[in-house]
């Protein structure tokens, strides 16, 4: 937003946490012109650079910060819903610095000249990096193929057909083939749109509340479909939200045979499952639907051994309008880049995941995929750095949420661990306290 | 106000808890008698720690009494505690699905629904007990029976009652449930009767509304008073529901009869059968607490209740079964079919029947059809259920 050079800024006594380099030590983080100095035992008495902020982090974590790449805003379109400032303000708080907007809005961001529109926006409005992806296909109907080459010279990462399955094999095909002489990454959301007619994950729990279910079959069937998809047309592919068992075992398989595929799931998949609706409550209505316990084990155990490589928040904001309604009338969707972290290390505080495994598929492992400089604290990567207390407690309050949508599902939840500083390109745009 | 004696008397349970200790002056005077009269009547309140320190004072004065040695206990005391939580007979707020009720619950409703029965055989079938409530009955989906019979359960009850059938097209204005829950809160009603096409309108109502809201039906989800009224005829006819078995045919996957039917009758320890096309099954059936068939006549064997539902005229053409004839021959109940059930099996049907569909018209109209008295069972269980939920609304 301001366009001044940032001081430089220099962040002691911190433990210091780089994924990339499987770094875990205590350390500091030097930070000038905006990039990254030096990070880790090696900086720690490399004294500060002319004029530096110096902050003692108490021994709290220095890590780089995340890279959510799945986020909805309603910019343009839905601007009550949310604006690409208020999600840049709520990514921060998050820890978020760089977020990848999803292209299901109103115009589908289909056009190179809606590229161009997010990122001026963003420089406008947003204090986070934010990368717009584009439509896989006009108007995200499935049907036609978008220009791939010139959005992606406009500053598209990625393509998608945002959470809308591309349902026709031989159009997937040909855009895989296509998207691959340009080296482009096609993100998936996989889930047949015939069998998933339904409502919330199919099963006695779905019988006893009288709603119509989305078997696990509809997203398992789809990503094989795709994965065979890939194996012909050699392309790079990323399915986005996957939420069973039966998932993550199509994926090890998938790269056991070493196809270009990456996974990813939603952190509502891995510490919600289909109990927590209760009596009808909407915030926990989403696509894919919250699966039983055991697919919700499983894919903490897939993120654990790296057969799911990314983790993502989902942010989907939905007002009261398309919240307030009956179940099956709801929307789908919910709101997480602020708690993206700090729910995320329910994981690391359940000793299921380690706190480098969780932080590399928030960090380095999604900008491995979109070919991203940041994510990592090497020497002259964007200086993207956040610090967290992983133990400071606290409770999400609504009336504390920044999001201009409060559908979340950690509503009152309580959680270990606060984002204590968020650094954006060696500024800092969230201060705890 | 009420001919009989009721076993649920009117005692609303937010009332405040009173406790009276009498003694006799023969007492006072010091001069105690064999069976002088010590009597405490008193209205206990387990819930809260104050009303339990009332109770131990009441226990002390009687362990001093015990102590002379001249007064028999039993004739000491009676403890009347009709005001504790189990002794109201529907301690809850609202009716939303026979799901989380207890079997004495169930069966309190009953009861009070076989006075309703009573009265409303007589000649004069006005009660006054909602006399000054107001019911309103919101129907987003049309329904002649169902609102008809909850309209004249509340007019017998002596209830204001209004009818609100919202259309599709003013939902499709725009204006949410919520919209409509928050103007009908506006106009103070005490009973809000509803039904709606999405499962869980109805909590979602209940959650936004001040008054008590009876759920009559929503979606696929449940449709409480209809289970009730089943039951209530069945229990008429067979003098009791535990260890019958009742087989529940036709469209279970969409009905919301057949969930409440299926709790209820678990919940009452009658043995449920489940008999459909698989297709109209929901997934999981096995688990909800019932024997599950395919052939309908293998099914029948035995059952002492054969229950049918309506099956839905847009899932008869090839999207669930392939055909009316088709279905008709496998799962429509004839005089064939019925044999197979116990000699003195009874036929009921929720309504409104497809003759020829889901069942014969020889048997909707046989003698073994209980049909017609469902209906009439339908007013009086709506009765006992207004009238328990009244009970638990604050006195004005």
């Amino acid at each position: 937003m301001a366009f001044d050079t940032p001081k430089p800024l220099v962040l002691t006594n911190a433990r210091v946490i780089d994924p990339a380099r499987k770094l875990d030590a205590a350390g500091s983080v030097i930070i000038a012109d905006g990039t990254i100095l030096a990070a880790g035992p090696e900086a720690a008495n490399q004294g500060a650079p002319y004029g530096a902020d110096i902050i003692d982090c108490k021994g709290a974590i220095a890590c780089p910060g995340l890279i959510d790449m799945c986020v909805s805003v309603g910019e343009p379109g839905a601007e009550h819903r949310e604006t690409l400032a208020s999600a840049s303000d709520a990514a921060a708080a998050g820890g978020v610095t760089t977020i990848c907007t999803m292209p299901d809005t109103d115009p589908v961001i289909d056009d190179p000249a809606l590229v161009d529109f997010i990122l001026r926006r963003a420089r406008d409005t947003a204090e986070v990096n934010v990368h717009p992806l584009a439509a896989l296909t006009k108007g995200l109907a499935g049907q036609e193929m978008t220009e791939i080459g010139l959005l992606q010279e406009a500053g598209a990462v990625a393509f998608t057909n945002g959470h809308k399955s591309v349902k026709n094999a031989q159009v997937m095909r040909r855009m895989m083939t296509y998207a691959r002489d340009f080296d482009a990454l096609v993100i998936h959301h996989a889930e047949d749109p015939d069998l998933a007619g339904g409502v919330m994950n199919a099963g006695l729990n779905a019988s006893w509340k009288g709603l119509s279910g989305v078997p696990r079959e509809a997203e398992i069937i789809m990503l094989e479909r795709d994965l065979r998809l890939v194996g012909m047309s050699k392309g790079k592919y990323h399915v986005n939200l996957v939420s069973t068992s039966d998932s993550a075992d199509v994926i090890r398989g998938g790269k056991a045979k070493g196809l270009n595929i990456t996974a990813g799931v939603s952190i509502n998949h891995l510490t919600h499952n289909e109990n927590d609706i209760g009596a009808y409550r909407t915030f926990f209505k989403m696509s894919p639907p919250l699966r039983d316990e055991d697919d919700r084990q499983a894919m903490i155990a897939a993120v654990a051994d790296g057969t799911i490589d990314i983790i993502c928040s989902n942010h989907d904001p939905q007002d009261v309008e398309t919240k307030r309604h009956p179940w099956a009338e709801a929307e789908d969707g919910a709101i997480g880049l602020e708690t993206l972290l700090a729910a995320a290390l329910r994981l690391y505080h359940s000793e299921q995941v380690d706190l480098s495994t969780l932080l590399a598929a928030m960090t380095c492992n999604p900008a491995d995929r979109l070919g991203l400089e940041t994510g990592r604290l090497a020497k002259g990567a964007p200086a993207d750095v956040i610090v967290f207390d992983p133990e400071r407690p606290w409770v999400l309050e609504k009336s504390a949420i920044r999001s201009r949508s409060k559908n979340s599902p950690f509503e009152d939840a309580r959680f270990s661990g606060r984002v204590l500083r968020t650094v954006v390109g060696g500024r800092t745009v969230f201060a705890h306290g | 106000m009420n001919a009989l004696p009721s076993p649920f008397s009117k005692k609303p349970w937010k009332s405040q808890p009173k406790c009276r200790v009498t003694r006799s002056k023969f007492l006072r005077d010091g001069a105690a008698p064999q069976g002088a009269a010590f009597t405490l009547t008193g209205t206990f309140f387990v819930r809260s720690i104050k009303y339990l320190t009332t109770m131990w004072t009441a226990v002390t004065i009687a362990d001093q009494s015990l102590c002379t040695g001249t007064i028999p206990p039993k004739a000491m005391i009676s403890m009347t505690a009709t005001h504790t939580h189990r002794d109201n007979p529907y301690p809850h707020r609202h009716l939303l699905g026979i799901e989380g009720l207890h079997p004495h619950e169930i069966l309190g409703l009953l009861d009070r629904a076989e006075q309703a029965v009573e009265v409303s055989r007589q000649l004069s079938k006005r009660k006054h007990v909602l006399a000054g409530r107001t019911q309103i009955n919101l129907f987003f989906e049309n329904s002649t029976r169902t609102q008809s019979s909850f309209e004249l359960a509340g007019k017998r009850l002596g209830a204001d009652v209004m009818n609100m059938a919202v259309s599709q097209s003013s939902v499709k204005k725009g204006e949410t449930l919520i919209d409509t829950a928050a103007t009908l809160n506006a106009m103070h009603p005490d009973l809000l009767v509803v039904r709606h096409h999405a499962a869980g309108a109805v909590h979602l109502l209940a959650r936004k509304v001040g008054c008590a809201v009876v759920n009559a039906g929503d979606g696929p989800h449940e449709h409480p008073t209809q289970a009730l009224l089943d039951a209530l005829t069945i229990r008429r006819h067979k003098g009791k529901i535990a260890r019958l078995t009742v087989a529940i045919c036709g469209d279970i996957a969409h009905s919301r009869v057949a969930r409440s039917n299926i709790i209820l009758l678990n919940a009452l320890g009658a043995r449920v059968r489940a008999i459909a096309p698989s297709t109209l099954l929901p997934s999981g059936i096995a688990k909800m607490g019932v024997e599950v068939f395919n052939d309908m006549r293998e099914g029948l064997k035995g059952a002492d209740i054969v229950m049918m539902l309506r099956l839905q005229r847009e899932r008869m053409n090839g999207a669930f079964v392939p055909s009316v004839r088709e279905y008709y021959r496998y799962y429509g109940l004839d005089a064939e079919k019925l044999a197979y059930a116990r000699d003195d099996a009874l036929v009921m049907h929720p309504g409104p029947m497809n003759r020829g569909v889901e069942i014969d018209a020889s048997i909707a109209d046989g003698a073994q059809s209980l049909i017609r008295e469902q209906v009439e069972m339908g007013v009086a269980v709506r009765m006992a259920v207004l009238e328990a939920l009244a009970d638990n609304l604050p006195a004005s």
